[in-house]
């Protein structure tokens, strides 16, 4: 009798939650939520947040090398965002997962033994100055993307904190462009030096939006997502919003794209292209990407050379 | 440059010391992206990071509006040799590269950052009534971010030492050794130091000395250390040119592009 009342109340509890989301009202951190909502929002933004983090290294290769002073400053303000936007994630996924009495190290526990992945982009090893460039522009460019998608989000801390998240983003794809364009119109050298990181990031940018359905790689987040209104397009969606944003910047610069493939089908209005190689998502959700296992060991060493910083801190127990 | 009068060499010099002490510790924090303790000290120490770049950027314009050279080739194009910047901050954060393997040694940071930071601050003070006006004016905005940044560093030395952590002192304990020894070269005025003095461009090396120790000793007393210090400068003096296998591989990376194609349009 009991557990049909308290079944009862739960559906009680979750059609008022159904009710408030539909009705486009926020979820605040202290709410009652269905678990799944949680666990759903938990895994997206600590892998989001801790993506932001990852995200870091490949660029920070490039902070000391930038070619001017300028570029310098540039891509560390640039990389310094991203480090800013990963701790304001950390924190809206901190919050929820109080009830499980889990904390930060938790979540770099999780990192480290591959419970929580990172986007398949920050995998990829960036080989060159044009690589520094197309990052801001064409990843930053799709983060853009996928994120404002998400700016109505349901859950009101992440809709906030995505909010100042696009706004910088937008200053990074701006500062990815402007490598890109004084690269474009330079030397022979440097204008390949675009043309070869065209080539090496176009599947990861495919591939950075997700499969369109489950059948891709046996599992997809995305319906779950929509259900809970915390996203509004699918993934597919996004990639076309994405070729319809970028194809036509691309070769207006005179580059190509490595898809021969490509064409807008304007009976279907759809994009038709090269499937990428959706089993590599796999690989990487597994840490095999090409520099998976070098950028974790970096965030590893820090960890064990900082231990005794974190105890020197650590409140004391009287 | 072979006309110049002393005071137009003076001024070079002295703005040449300023811009590649910011310079290669701008990079040497760089180097820390990533690395850092936590995800907040790595947010505070790069944005300290960039704002000291800004500062090189801003002294290595005051050299290229006085015809010294171009900004950027003043940044990327001058071998070790003609580098002015003090050899403590050249040395390397640990063993390893930032790339992989950096065995970095947060006790070292923190200390050089906090000893160096405060130098700055006392000799930005003096370049206030610089004679060399564009230097005072700049002077005034550099101090205005400088003061975050030794808040921030005197709070890391505080803490640590007061942790009772017997391996976070005895690390900092070290770190201070170590930064001491080399320490004397962020308060020489090189060759025409005593021109610089005279000209009435900053205040001289042994008062400069002086305030720091003023400033540094009561935050050493409230962490229970001697405040007898022996600064010196073991290594030699990088302002007259004498560096490290350490600076030279940093400039190595901090113009390996730019070095790709000197004459392109980055």
């Amino acid at each position: 009798m009991n557990v049909l009342l308290n079944d009862m109340a739960e559906q009680e509890k979750l059609n008022q939650f159904i009710a408030r989301i539909e009705a486009g009202e926020k979820i605040e951190a202290d709410d009652w939520m269905p678990e799944d909502y949680r666990g759903t929002l938990i895994k997206l933004i600590s892998m989001h947040g801790i993506s932001e983090i990852m995200g870091a290294l490949p660029e920070k290769e490039w902070v000391p090398k930038a070619p001017t002073l300028n570029r310098k400053l540039g891509i560390m303000a640039k990389v310094q965002d991203e480090m800013g936007h990963g701790q304001l994630l950390l924190r809206v996924a901190e919050d929820l997962l109080k009830p499980y009495n889990k904390k930060r190290d938790d979540l770099m526990q999780d990192l480290f033994k591959g419970d929580l992945k990172f986007h398949n982009v920050f995998h990829m090893e960036a080989k060159t100055w044009g690589d520094a460039g197309l990052i801001g522009w064409l990843v930053d460019g799709a983060a853009i993307i996928s994120q404002t998608n998400m700016l109505g989000a349901s859950y009101g801390p992440y809709a906030r904190a995505l909010l100042r998240i696009c706004a910088e983003e937008v200053f990074h794809a701006q500062h990815g462009e402007a490598i890109i364009m004084a690269l474009a119109e330079g030397t022979e050298e440097q204008r390949k030096l675009v043309q070869d990181s065209i080539n090496y990031w176009w599947e990861s940018l495919l591939l950075f939006f997700g499969p369109p359905s489950k059948k891709e790689v046996g599992s997809s987040k995305q319906d779950v997502t929509i259900k809970y209104r915390i996203r509004t397009s699918t993934n597919e969606e996004l990639r076309q919003a994405f070729f319809s944003k970028y194809v036509k910047r691309i070769l207006s610069l005179g580059y190509t794209i490595p898809d021969e493939t490509l064409r807008f089908d304007k009976e279907s209005e759809t994009w038709i292209y090269q499937q990428p190689d959706w089993g590599k998502l796999k690989v990487y959700a597994r840490n095999e990407g090409p520099l998976s296992q070098e950028r974790l060991s970096l965030r590893r060493i820090s960890y064990e050379n900082n231990k005794w910083v974190r105890e020197a801190l650590a409140p004391k127990v009287i | 440059m072979g006309n110049d009068s002393l005071k137009d060499i003076a001024i070079k010099e002295l703005l040449l010391h300023l811009a590649d002490d910011d310079f290669i510790h701008s990079y040497r924090g760089a180097e820390w992206l990533g690395l850092a303790p936590h995800i907040e000290e790595d947010v505070a120490s790069s944005s300290i990071a960039q704002d000291t770049m800004g500062h090189a950027a801003i002294y290595y314009k005051l050299l290229e509006e006085i015809g010294v050279g171009n900004a950027d080739q003043l940044a990327h194009d001058r071998p070790a040799k003609e580098r002015r910047n003090a050899i403590i901050l050249e040395v390397v954060n640990g063993p390893g590269y930032y790339m992989k393997d950096p065995e970095y040694d947060w006790a070292f940071a923190v200390v050089r950052n906090y000893f160096y930071t405060q130098a700055k601050a006392i000799k930005l003070q003096s370049l206030h009534t610089s004679s060399y006006e564009p230097l005072a004016e700049v002077a005034q905005k550099v101090q205005m971010e400088l003061y975050y940044h030794l808040m921030h560093w005197k709070m890391w030395f505080v803490q640590l030492l007061g942790s009772g952590h017997e391996e976070a002192v005895s690390r900092m304990k070290a770190a201070i050794e170590k930064t001491l020894q080399d320490f004397a070269g962020v308060f020489s005025l090189g060759q025409y130091g005593e021109e610089m003095v005279e000209l009435g461009l900053i205040e001289g090396e042994a008062d400069l000395q002086k305030k720091w120790i003023e400033a540094v000793s009561p935050i050493f007393e409230s962490v229970g250390l001697a405040t007898t210090f022996e600064i010196r400068m073991a290594k030699g003096d990088g302002r007259n040119g004498k560096h490290t296998e350490d600076l030279e591989k940093a400039l190595e990376t901090l113009s390996e592009v730019y070095a790709s194609d000197k004459a392109a349009s980055w």
